[in-house]
């Protein structure tokens, strides 16, 4: 095992995909040739497989943990796992691909600047392959990697590879996917997982390793994003340290520089910034996703919830804003409904207006609807007790995100997405 | 470490993967602190602990924690680890509240296992609880990661427990972006855990980066031992031992630090920070596989004793 150095970056991805396309074959072979896998998790996985009669080393036993899915062959939830190379230190979000799992898929492509697909190259483009790429393109996922998996079941043929991804590119191209790579592997041989394929010359890419080692990841940072929402005001002992009060928070977007015009927003009231404490010291500037604390020059009337942004292009107050949600629990969202409502720091109650269309999950395409079933996918209008400062999720993903949480239960019940800001 | 290159919007400054872990950590922290009424960090000694204990730093300095530091004491804990603690606690000018495993028993809420393999690691659930309810705890900071152990890999950062200190795994609520809910009703609590997504390299590489102090029993030392189950256990009066087990003295340091009568070390040599890390990455073997007897119970042993409401 390689240690990961110092600088290494980290990388979030996501992979969707059921029992039988190869996804835990391949995301064992992730582990399994970049040596992540332990002896005793190898023995364990061994002995339990054959315990089940399995007939083959199972490698699905390494994601699947709980009691009810080994006893159900299934996975019911997002897993988490890692691994790391010299160059970068991995998170998997592992979720099921089958459509009643459309909240997992969610949950985990939310953090994820990556999205790896699984393609069988003996069925091409199936409308399981769709749903994915359409979920990685409304969480806004920047790049997708569609592995053609199986390659050695149509004899490594270059034209099936082509085909397949000829047909994908047309169908992907409306979505919103910044950057899409097409990798022809077999998870079961390891042909061009973590080492290339002499099968197959005619492909002349990365293997699906060094694709995630290289892709890039770091955005460009503009200072016309910066967004700092605030999650807490740190006020030592009044004896210890008398005039410092600082806003300790995380970095949604762009950067920060000492002596930037800033506006408090929803107040509006202006300020620049004095200083900025980081996790090592004082920062010169500070951009996502840091967790930094800011000073500013003005002593104002700032508490969590607000939000501290670049005077040069501030987002909006809202009270109304139309959203994309994913809804998550049996019972559905109708017009009227009354959630709590987390968006960045800020906590309000929400009123659901109308649904404007709901998402057929076989087509893709958008078609008329009064509620929201669970693992449904559709547009409504909302109306917040207070003004959020949003920008629409395509522009940033934290100050676009919001959740909805139901009151009586407590739960999590839906995943929004902002499209459009105030009354319309 | 952050990149030096200025910044325009042209440059792409990138966190190091350890700051990016301690950035989303750093945030977690002040998310309970400000959505919760009343947290508690929970503080073992160990490794991952001595961690949240830096992070905890890093997200409230220059004030104060908005927690107290709580230690769930079996009574058979290594002293070097408990001496540690003390001083720790002291330097950072913070509470500390002991719950004690011993005090269970003698008030008749668990009662002591027997025999050589007799272990009070299951009982400290009790205490912990216990303490929950006695402090009006509304949430509990731990250092457990996913890459620990199966079950953990699906627990949620934020994960919520019912007023029996339950888990459930089968009805977690989804966990979103870096929105968390911590809604809850009085009696329940969330457990809440900043180092999901840190590995034990991870945890290792960032106390050599932090320069921090860890109980030294986690660098190589003489130590008489004995082996049982194909682990070293420390001698100690509260282990006996069984016919044909014999002490001899080893070096030895321990990858996890628990209850001695539970915990095994590993044959070592690595005397520095930087040799446990390179015995870390060069390991073939898991920290709890090499050195838990707990977890060898039975294929599900963390998911039933999270179940119950284990750490």
């Amino acid at each position: 095992m390689a240690v990961v150095e110092a600088t290494s970056e980290l990388l979030r991805f996501a992979t969707a995909g059921s029992v039988d396309d190869g996804k835990s074959t391949l995301i064992g072979r992730l582990l399994f040739d970049s040596k992540q896998v332990l002896s005793d998790q190898m023995a364990h996985v061994e002995e339990v497989s054959e315990r089940r009669g399995d007939g083959y080393v199972n490698l699905a036993l390494l994601t699947d943990g709980l009691r009810a899915e080994r006893a159900q062959g299934i996975t019911i939830d997002v897993a988490y796992r890692y691994f790391q190379t010299p160059r970068r230190k991995f998170i998997i979000a592992d979720t099921p691909g089958h459509e009643q799992y459309t909240r997992n898929m969610v949950t985990g492509a939310s953090t994820a600047d990556l999205s790896l697909m699984l393609l069988d190259a003996r069925t091409g483009v199936v409308e399981q392959s769709k749903r994915h790429a359409f979920i990685a393109s409304l969480l806004r996922i920047p790049h997708v990697v569609a592995c053609v998996n199986k390659m050695d079941l149509v004899d490594f043929g270059e034209g099936v590879f082509d085909r397949i991804a000829a047909d994908f590119t047309e169908f992907a191209a409306p979505l919103d996917i910044e950057n899409l790579t097409f990798i022809p592997i077999s998870a079961l041989d390891g042909d061009n997982v973590v080492d290339g394929s002499a099968r197959m010359p005619w492909y002349e890419g990365p293997t699906l390793l060094d694709h995630l080692e290289q892709v890039q990841i770091a955005r460009d940072l503009d200072r016309h994003d910066a967004r700092f929402p605030v999650q807490w005001v740190i006020r030592p002992h009044p004896s210890l340290n008398p005039d410092y009060r600082g806003y300790a928070g995380r970095m949604g977007g762009g950067a920060f520089r000492v002596g930037d015009e800033v506006v408090v927003l929803p107040s509006g009231v202006s300020t620049r910034i004095a200083g900025i404490d980081g996790p090592e010291g004082e920062l010169e500037t500070a951009f996502a996703p840091m967790s930094v604390t800011v000073r500013l020059e003005d002593d104002l009337d700032v508490s969590r919830g607000d939000m501290i942004c670049t005077a040069l292009d501030p987002p909006e107050a809202v009270r109304d804003l139309t959203a994309d949600v994913c809804w998550m629990t049996s019972a559905p969202l109708r017009p009227g409904g009354r959630y709590a409502v987390k968006h960045t720091t800020r906590t309000a109650r929400a009123i659901v207006g109308d649904v404007l269309h709901k998402v057929d999950v076989h087509t893709l395409e958008p078609g008329p609807a009064d509620h929201l079933a669970l693992n449904d996918i559709g547009r409504v209008r909302l109306r917040t007790s207070a003004p959020l400062v949003a920008d629409p999720y395509a522009r940033n993903r934290t100050t676009g995100s919001f959740i909805l949480i139901d009151e009586a239960t407590n739960d999590t019940v839906g995943a929004g997405m902002v499209t459009d800001l105030g009354a319309r | 470490m952050i990149s030096s290159t200025p910044l325009d919007s042209s440059t792409q400054p990138t966190l190091s993967h350890l700051r990016a872990l301690e950035a989303e950590a750093i945030h977690v922290f002040r998310e309970v602190a400000a959505d919760l009424e009343r947290p508690v960090l929970l503080f073992s000694g160990g490794k991952d602990s001595i961690v949240l204990l830096r992070l905890a730093e890093k997200a409230f300095r220059p004030g104060g924690f908005p927690f107290p530091i709580m230690h769930v004491d079996t009574g058979h804990n290594f002293p070097e680890v408990i001496e540690f603690r003390d001083r720790r606690v002291e330097e950072l000018g913070e509470r500390l509240i002991v719950a004690s495993v011993q005090e269970s028993i003698d008030r008749g809420r668990v009662v002591e296992e027997k025999g050589p393999r007799a272990s009070r690691n299951r009982l400290q659930t009790v205490t912990l609880l216990d303490a929950i309810t006695e402090g009006n705890f509304d949430a509990a900071f731990g250092g457990a990661r996913r890459d620990e152990e199966r079950a953990r890999a699906k627990e949620r950062i934020f994960s919520f427990r019912d007023d029996f200190g339950q888990w459930d795994p089968k009805v977690q609520r989804p966990e979103l972006w870096s929105l968390y809910n911590g809604r809850i009703r009085r009696g329940e609590h969330v457990r809440v855990f900043p180092l999901s997504n840190w590995t034990e390299l991870d945890v290792w590489q960032y106390i050599d980066e932090e320069g921090l102090e860890v109980p030294h029993i986690y660098f190589a030392h003489d130590r008489e031992v004995f082996q049982r189950d194909g682990m070293l256990y420390a001698t100690s009066p509260n282990i006996q031992m069984i016919e044909g087990e014999e002490p001899f003295t080893a070096s030895v340091r321990y990858r996890t630090v628990g209850d001695m009568s539970c915990t095994g070390g590993v044959r070592s040599d690595a005397a520095t920070l930087g040799e446990v890390v390179a015995e870390i990455a060069a390991t073939r073997i898991t920290e709890r596989g090499e050195t838990r007897a707990d977890d060898r119970v039975t294929e599900a042993a963390m998911e039933d004793r999270k179940r119950e409401g284990y750490f």
